[in-house]
C-alpha cells in the first residue's frame, strides 16, 4: 500500500485547513476559553481580573445547592431518556406492523419534531396552568393537589413530561427506520420459530435494533442534559425554590443573568467532564454489547 | 428574493423618517428591555426627539429582557463596540456602577457637554438609587416605579372594610374578606416588594457600608427580627387561607387578583396601565402598609424599582453631547408627563409631577398619583436605595428560600439564615471583583 498519496505536505495540510478552523474556533477556542475563565475572578464589564486557581471549582462543589442541582439533572436526565426512547420503541413497533395507512401515522407523530423547545415549553405553560390549563384541571380532579408553582415533584413532572413528549417524535423515527432495516427473511423465519410476538420481540428485534438503540440513547442523553434548557426556561425558570434547574441552567442563571463569569466557567468545565466522561463509559462499557 | 425587497423598503421607509437632514445627524444608540407597548412608547418618544432637532439621530434598540439587557452591554463593551446609551435594572445597578471607568456618569455628562443639571430637580425617592454617596447621580433615572396596593372596591365593600393602612390593620380585615369569600391578599416579586422595600418602608439597614452607597457590601441584613417576624405572620396568613402565595413569577400571583379570587394584590405602580386593561371590576390604589409596631407611627418612603439610563464612557465628544440632548429632552416635563401616563411609572422630576397635577391628570385618575405620592415621604438614612454587588443571584437565592417557606417545606428561621449564608458569599465574591 502506498503510504501517501500527495507528492507535498503543503496540499494535505491546506485542503483540511478550513476543517481544522471551523474546529478550532467553533470548539476549541471557546472550549479552553472557559477553561482560562474558571481559574480566573473578573468583575464582570471585564475591568480586573485575577488568578484564583482552584477557588471557583471549590465555591462551586461546595455549594450544597449545586448539589441538589445535581442530582435533579442525573433524574431528571434518566427519567426524560429512557421514558421518551420507551415510548417511542412502542409506537414504531405498532407502526411497523401497520400495512396500511403507514404514511399517515408516521407524519402524525413525526411532526411533533419541528415544534422548538421554548415553543413546547409554552404549550406546557397553558396545560399546566393553575386556572385555564387542563391538565392542571384533570390532575387535581383525580384528587392529586397539583400544584407546580410551589411543589418541586409536581414542577419536576411538567418539565419531564414536555421534555419527554417533545422527544419521543424523533427517537421514533430512528426506531422506525431501525426496525424497517431488519431484513424481511429473518422475520419470517423468526415468525416461523417462535409463535409468541412479544418473546419474538425481546429475542429477535430487540438484538437487531440494538445499534440504533445505542445511537438514540447516547443523543437522548445529550438532548436531556442540554436541549431541555428551552423547555426550563420557559416553563419553570428552575422554580420552585430552585427544585427544576438543571446543571445546563444553573450556568446560564449564574453566568449570563447573574454576570459570575468564573463560577459559571467553573460550572461549565465540570460539565465538559462529566459529558466527556458519559461519553467514554457509553462507547467503552456499552458499545461492547452491542453487535452491528 | 421578496424578503430582500422588503427589507429595502423598509430601510428606505426607515430613511425618510429620518428627516431629509439626517445624513448629517451623529447617530445615538440606546438598548432597552421595554418591550411590547413599552417599547412603543419608548419609540414615540425617540421619534420625538429626532424631529426635535437635526444634529442628532437615536436609534433605540430593543435588546430582551433587564438581565439580557444587561448582558448584552456588559458583552458589548468588552468587546469595544458598547452602545452610547444603556438601560440597566434596579439589581444590576450595583455591577455598572462599580465598573470604573465603563460609565460616564449623568451628572458630569451633563454638565460638561452644555446641559446644567440640578439633583434637587428630582423627586426625593427617585434622586438617591442612581447616585454615588455624596449625591452625584451615575445613572440617569428613566422607568421608576414603586410598589403599591391595589384593592378590589367591590371586595371591600362587600366585606365592609377599607384598604389597610398598616399591617395591624390587615390583620383585623383580612378575616372578613375571607368571610366575604376572597383571599384578602396576594404579592408578586417578594424579594423587591416584602424584602428590599420592607427595609425602605422601616427604615431598617439591608446591608454594611451604608446599604452598599460608600463602599463594596460584603454583609447582608436580611436576616433580622423584623423580616423573620413579617414572613412568620405572612406564614400564618397564608395557613389561615388569608394570604396566597401562587409562585415566584409575577404573573403568577397578579393573575388571582384579575380572577377576582385575591381582594387584594401589592404590584407595581407601574402596573395600572396594564391592570386598567386586564380587571374587569373597578380597582383602587392605596400604599404599601407598613407595621405600627416597628416604626412607632412613622411612615417612610419606598424604594423605587425598574431602570437608569448609563451612558458609556470612551464615545466621541458629539456623541456625547447627543446623548445629553437627549437626557434633555427626556426630563422635560412634557416628555415625562407623557411617559407617565402611557406607561403608570412615576415622574421622576418636581416640575414634570407638578405638571401632571396642574393638567388635573389625578383629578381624574386618583389612583395614579399614589406611587409618586409614597415616593415623596418622610426620607431617612435607609431610604436611599441599596447597591449590592451579583444582586441578581442574590435575588435568586431570596427566591429559592421563599419559595420553600410558602411551600410549607423550610422553616423562616432557617430560610433566613440560608438567604443570610448565600447572599453573603455572593457579596464577598463580588468584593474580590471589584479591586
Amino acid at each position: 500500500m502506498k503510504r501517501q498519496q500527495f507528492d507535498s505536505l503543503t496540499l494535505p495540510y491546506l485542503l483540511i485547513a478550513p476543517q481544522l478552523a471551523i474546529i478550532f474556533i467553533f470548539f476549541v477556542w471557546p472550549a479552553a476559553q472557559a477553561v482560562y475563565q474558571s481559574f480566573m475572578l473578573e468583575d464582570p464589564f471585564g475591568l480586573s481580573s485575577q488568578f484564583v486557581g482552584f477557588e471557583n471549582f471549590t465555591e462551586v462543589v461546595s455549594n450544597e445547592h449545586y448539589a441538589r442541582s445535581a442530582l435533579f439533572t442525573a433524574i431528571f436526565s434518566g427519567l426524560v431518556a429512557f421514558l421518551s426512547m420507551a415510548f417511542a420503541l412502542l409506537l414504531a413497533v405498532k407502526a411497523d406492523g401497520i400495512l396500511h395507512g403507514q404514511a399517515a401515522y408516521k407524519i402524525m407523530l413525526t411532526w411533533v419534531y419541528a415544534v422548538a423547545p421554548a415553543v413546547a415549553g409554552m404549550m406546557g405553560v397553558f396545560l399546566f396552568d393553575r386556572s385555564i390549563g387542563p391538565l392542571n384541571h384533570l390532575f387535581n380532579a383525580t384528587g392529586w393537589p397539583f400544584n407546580p408553582q410551589l411543589d418541586v415533584f409536581d414542577a419536576s413532572v411538567t418539565v419531564i413530561l414536555v421534555s419527554v413528549w417533545k422527544q419521543i417524535s424523533v427517537n421514533f423515527i430512528y426506531f422506525l427506520a431501525g426496525l424497517q432495516s431488519i431484513p424481511r427473511a429473518v422475520r419470517e423465519a423468526a415468525l416461523i420459530d417462535c409463535r409468541n410476538g412479544f418473546r419474538r420481540f425481546w429475542t429477535v428485534t430487540l438484538p437487531l435494533l440494538a445499534p440504533t438503540g445505542f445511537f438514540v440513547l447516547v443523543i437522548n442523553i445529550t438532548y436531556a442534559f442540554f436541549e431541555t434548557f428551552g423547555v426550563i426556561d420557559t416553563m419553570t425558570r428552575g422554580a420552585p425554590g430552585g427544585g427544576t434547574a438543571t446543571l445546563v441552567y444553573k450556568v446560564y442563571q449564574d453566568g449570563f443573568l447573574g454576570a459570575d463569569i468564573g463560577g459559571s466557567s467553573a460550572q461549565s468545565v465540570i460539565l465538559m467532564i462529566l459529558v466527556l466522561g458519559l461519553t467514554v463509559v457509553q462507547f467503552r462499557v456499552l458499545e461492547k454489547r452491542i453487535h452491528y | 428574493m421578496k424578503a430582500t425587497k422588503t427589507i429595502f423598503a423598509a430601510a428606505a421607509g426607515l430613511a425618510m423618517l429620518g428627516a431629509g437632514a439626517a445624513n448629517a445627524a451623529t447617530e445615538i444608540t440606546f438598548w432597552h428591555a421595554m418591550g411590547g407597548g413599552l417599547g412603543e412608547t419608548v419609540n414615540t418618544i425617540a421619534k420625538d426627539f429626532n424631529a426635535s432637532q437635526s444634529e442628532y439621530k437615536l436609534t433605540p434598540i430593543y435588546k430582551g429582557g433587564y438581565e439580557e439587557t444587561m448582558t448584552a452591554g456588559i458583552a458589548a463593551f468588552r468587546a469595544g463596540e458598547a452602545p452610547n446609551i444603556i438601560q440597566i435594572f434596579d439589581a444590576g445597578s450595583a455591577t455598572i456602577i462599580n465598573a470604573k471607568g465603563a460609565v460616564y456618569p449623568v451628572a458630569s455628562l451633563l454638565n460638561e457637554n452644555g446641559v446644567p443639571f440640578h439633583a434637587e430637580d428630582y423627586i426625593s425617592g427617585v434622586r438617591n438609587f442612581y447616585a454615588d454617596s455624596k449625591g452625584d447621580m451615575i445613572g440617569m433615572p428613566f422607568n421608576s416605579s414603586t410598589p403599591v396596593l391595589y384593592y378590589n372596591k367591590d371586595a371591600l365593600a362587600k366585606a365592609g372594610v377599607q384598604p389597610p393602612k398598616t399591617w395591624e390593620e390587615f390583620e383585623e380585615i383580612a378575616p372578613k374578606l375571607k368571610k366575604a369569600g376572597y383571599i384578602a391578599l396576594s404579592q408578586s416579586h417578594t424579594p423587591w416588594i416584602f424584602s428590599e422595600n420592607f427595609h425602605s418602608r422601616h427604615n431598617i439597614p439591608l446591608a454594611n457600608e451604608n446599604n452598599g452607597f460608600d463602599g463594596v457590601a460584603t454583609k447582608i441584613n436580611y436576616n433580622n427580627e423584623h423580616m423573620r417576624m413579617h414572613f412568620s405572620k405572612a406564614r400564618e396568613w397564608q395557613q389561615a387561607g388569608l394570604f396566597g402565595y401562587y409562585g415566584s413569577k409575577w404573573g403568577d400571583n397578579q393573575k388571582p387578583f384579575i380572577d377576582q379570587e385575591v381582594a387584594m394584590w401589592l404590584g407595581s405602580s407601574g402596573s395600572f396601565g396594564g391592570l386598567k386593561k386586564s380587571a374587569k371590576f373597578a380597582f383602587g390604589t392605596t400604599n404599601l402598609p407598613y407595621w405600627n409596631s416597628i416604626t412607632k407611627g412613622e411612615e417612610y418612603t419606598t424604594f423605587i424599582g425598574g431602570a437608569a439610563l448609563f451612558a458609556f464612557s470612551g464615545k466621541e465628544k458629539a456623541q456625547n453631547e447627543g446623548v445629553a440632548k437627549f437626557f434633555q429632552f427626556l426630563t422635560k416635563p412634557e416628555t415625562q408627563f407623557f411617559w407617565h401616563k402611557e406607561t403608570g411609572y412615576v415622574p421622576i422630576t418636581n416640575a414634570a409631577y407638578t405638571l401632571a397635577k396642574e393638567t388635573g391628570y389625578y383629578k381624574d385618575e386618583p389612583d395614579a398619583e399614589v406611587g409618586i405620592q409614597q415616593l415623596s415621604q418622610k426620607s431617612a438614612e435607609n431610604n436611599k436605595g441599596y447597591r449590592l454587588g451579583y444582586y441578581v443571584q442574590v435575588r435568586e437565592v431570596m427566591t429559592r428560600e421563599y419559595d420553600q417557606v410558602f411551600a410549607g417545606t423550610k422553616s423562616v428561621d432557617d430560610a433566613f439564615a440560608a438567604i443570610e449564608d448565600g447572599a453573603n458569599k455572593l457579596l464577598a465574591r463580588f468584593a474580590k471583583t471589584v479591586q
